[in-house]
């Protein structure tokens, strides 16, 4: 919280030494060709790895990580020194179990945890890229995941798994690299992102770019970060995480650190003290232009729109097998949604598991602890490794 | 002559009757749908055992997680509204078990069976049993009987029917039978012939192995 209300020292939002993870360099010979006809070399991925990977590369497991998350998927985060964002679900002994799966998961083009993005300097002048940096598509998101891929020597991922965005790649993969992708699991995503969700991501780059530290993307130039714009743009954006049960269970009406409503614009309720954290905490660990581009990839997105508007053309003859996860109190990325997926899948003939899971958690419920949803990925997995014969 | 279907296994536990021999009718390595799959148990002997490719539809959530917890490819849907969303003829054999008298629309299910599916397996309860048929004449009540154990007000058996009944639905929709199973007391099957009065009385259920009426085009017999 300290950090955070100070916004005037800028501080690089670099991982520190200790466990920046893998790098992969890929030099002006190897640009990521982008669907906005740009290129963007020389350019850089990092991501972690966990777990070993076996003699014939098949027991490789593509984790596609979320909007704010990042590739320390299953360690501690070096900013925040938080546990992995989805511990629960990937390390020994877990449902992607890494004493058997070689675990990988790297930062998303335009991110900010290493791999290229706004916050990097662009070679070409010297200086950050800041809007200059060409906008980026869940669908060069996963053409740079390829190329990752593909220096790690693995033809075939007997996994791609993730959730929200990280969903939206999983299904990119399973489109564009269908045999690539031995088994693809969306978790509470869509093959779109709704008027609703752009409206809301539009809120929050509105935020962002009125806050007169935004600078018109330049305020690393400038020595300054746009936080409070960053932190109001996570705040609405945490409530579209979570739902209404959720809130009242933990929340209610009741007031922060006091016996009486202040009769100002104090945090007076916990709900508005756990809001402010949430944002205070996030521009810790964020770029806003990141923040930027990357909800303008989500919007983008439109899986139906590359196939002719028939979302079952672009799985036509698929040999992958999907299992898609929702749960019932996401609205978000509601189930509507996710089942349109599993009709467009069942459709194109395709063999698919679709999974709803009884939680009143929100979207937020795929990062949590869900049991049902950890049975599901061990089940699905375990069934793809063994059918691949994967000890 | 069919004495006793043998118990077939999967995890230790036996396969019940009908199951199995509907497991019989299935050749190895098939493409096979399962609608109304339940817990999945049919769908992990032919995964296992018949090495098939095998998908279900299940109407209850809780039933498709437990499915895809054992590592089946199993999607949460309505035989009733969900079918018509696949393509035709993509499975060699779709199995509706125990639930063609649970659907709204019988014979929209069983018409978008015969597309969907090279071959159809349809098993019921047979509601011309002489057990149900004595119960009703002697009590003037609904029959509670252990194959039909609800009440007639809480019953999912909506469209309740006997084996003569389904042979006219059957051939309303042009299919030609293959092949039909009497279930005898439950525990085991075998070979009827379905016009025949005596299946009709004396058969707690029915399983039939049917195909689309094209077919049985050169058969001038069907």
């Amino acid at each position: 919280m300290s950090d955070a209300a100070s916004p005037r020292f800028f501080r690089p939002l670099t991982a520190p030494a200790e466990n920046p993870g893998h790098v992969l360099e890929l030099g002006p010979e190897q640009p990521l060709v982008l669907d906005s006809g740009k290129r963007l070399a020389p350019f850089t991925i990092a991501y972690m790895t966990y777990g070993t990977l076996n003699a014939a590369r098949s027991n490789a497991v593509l984790v596609c990580h979320a909007l704010s998350g990042d590739q320390f998927v299953a360690s501690t985060h070096p900013l925040t020194g938080k546990p992995g964002w989805w511990n629960y679900v990937v390390g020994p002994g877990r449902p992607i179990d890494t004493n058997r799966f070689f675990v990988i998961c790297a930062n998303v083009v335009g991110g900010c945890m290493g791999t290229t993005g706004p916050s990097e300097i662009d070679p070409s002048t010297g200086e950050p890229y800041g809007l200059t940096f060409p906008i980026v598509t869940i669908r060069d998101m996963v053409r740079a995941q390829a190329m990752l891929v593909d220096a790690l020597g693995i033809e075939q991922l007997l996994c791609v798994l993730g959730g929200s965005m990280g969903g939206m790649q999983v299904l990119q993969w399973a489109a564009s690299y269908p045999e690539r992708v031995y088994s693809a699991m969306p978790i509470a995503t869509a093959a779109r992102h709704s008027a609703q969700n752009i409206a809301f991501h539009e809120v929050g780059r509105q935020a962002i770019m009125a806050d007169p530290d935004w600078k018109g993307g330049d305020y690393a130039l400038a020595g300054v970060k746009p936080s409070k714009g960053l932190a109001v743009a996570r705040m609405a954006a945490h409530i579209t995480y979570l739902s209404e049960a959720a809130l009242q269970r933990k929340f209610g009406r009741e007031l922060h650190d006091r016996n009486a409503l202040s009769f100002g614009f104090d945090a007076d309720f916990q709900i508005e003290s756990y809001l402010r954290h949430q944002g205070m905490t996030f521009v810790d660990r964020f770029d806003a232009n990141s923040y930027l581009y990357i909800t303008r990839a989500m919007d983008y997105f439109d899986l139906a729109a590359d196939y002719g508007g028939v979302l079952a053309e672009a799985f036509r003859g698929t040999k992958t097998r999907f299992c898609l996860v929702s749960f019932t109190s996401d609205w978000l990325f509601p189930t509507s949604e996710n089942k349109r997926i599993a009709h467009a899948l069942n459709a194109a003939a395709a063999n698919v598991s679709f999974v709803e899971i009884e939680s009143d958690r929100g979207h937020d419920a795929f990062l949590l602890d869900e049991p049902e949803l950890f049975d599901t990925i061990s089940g699905f997995v375990g069934a793809a490794a063994s059918v691949k014969g994967i000890g | 002559m069919n004495r006793q279907t043998p118990i077939a296994r999967t995890s230790g536990a036996p396969l019940r009757p009908d199951l199995a021999a509907i497991a019989e009718m299935i050749p190895p390595g098939a493409r096979v749908l399962d609608i109304g799959c339940g817990d999945g148990s049919l769908l992990e002997y032919l995964v296992r055992v018949k090495n098939v490719d095998g998908r279900g539809l299940e109407l209850s959530q809780q039933n498709v997680n437990q499915c895809v917890a054992r590592g089946l490819s199993v999607v949460q849907g309505d035989a009733d509204t969900d079918l018509s969303e696949y393509p035709s003829g993509v499975f060699d054999i779709v199995i509706l078990s125990q639930t063609i008298q649970a659907t709204r629309h019988p014979s929209h299910v069983l018409r978008d069976l015969l597309r969907i599916g090279k071959r159809i397996i349809v098993s019921f309860p047979n509601f011309g049993h002489w057990r149900i048929r004595l119960s009703l004449l002697l009590t003037g009540r609904m029959p509670v009987t252990r194959t039909l154990g609800h009440a007639w007000h809480d019953t999912p058996n909506i469209h309740l029917c006997t084996i003569a009944d389904f042979l006219s639905l059957a051939q309303a929709a042009g299919a030609h039978i293959e092949k039909a199973l009497a279930l005898i007391n439950n525990q085991r099957t075998r070979p009827m012939q379905p016009n025949a009065w005596g299946p009709n009385l004396f058969a707690e259920g029915a399983i039939f192995l049917l195909a689309k009426g094209e077919r049985s085009e050169g058969r001038p017999n069907q």
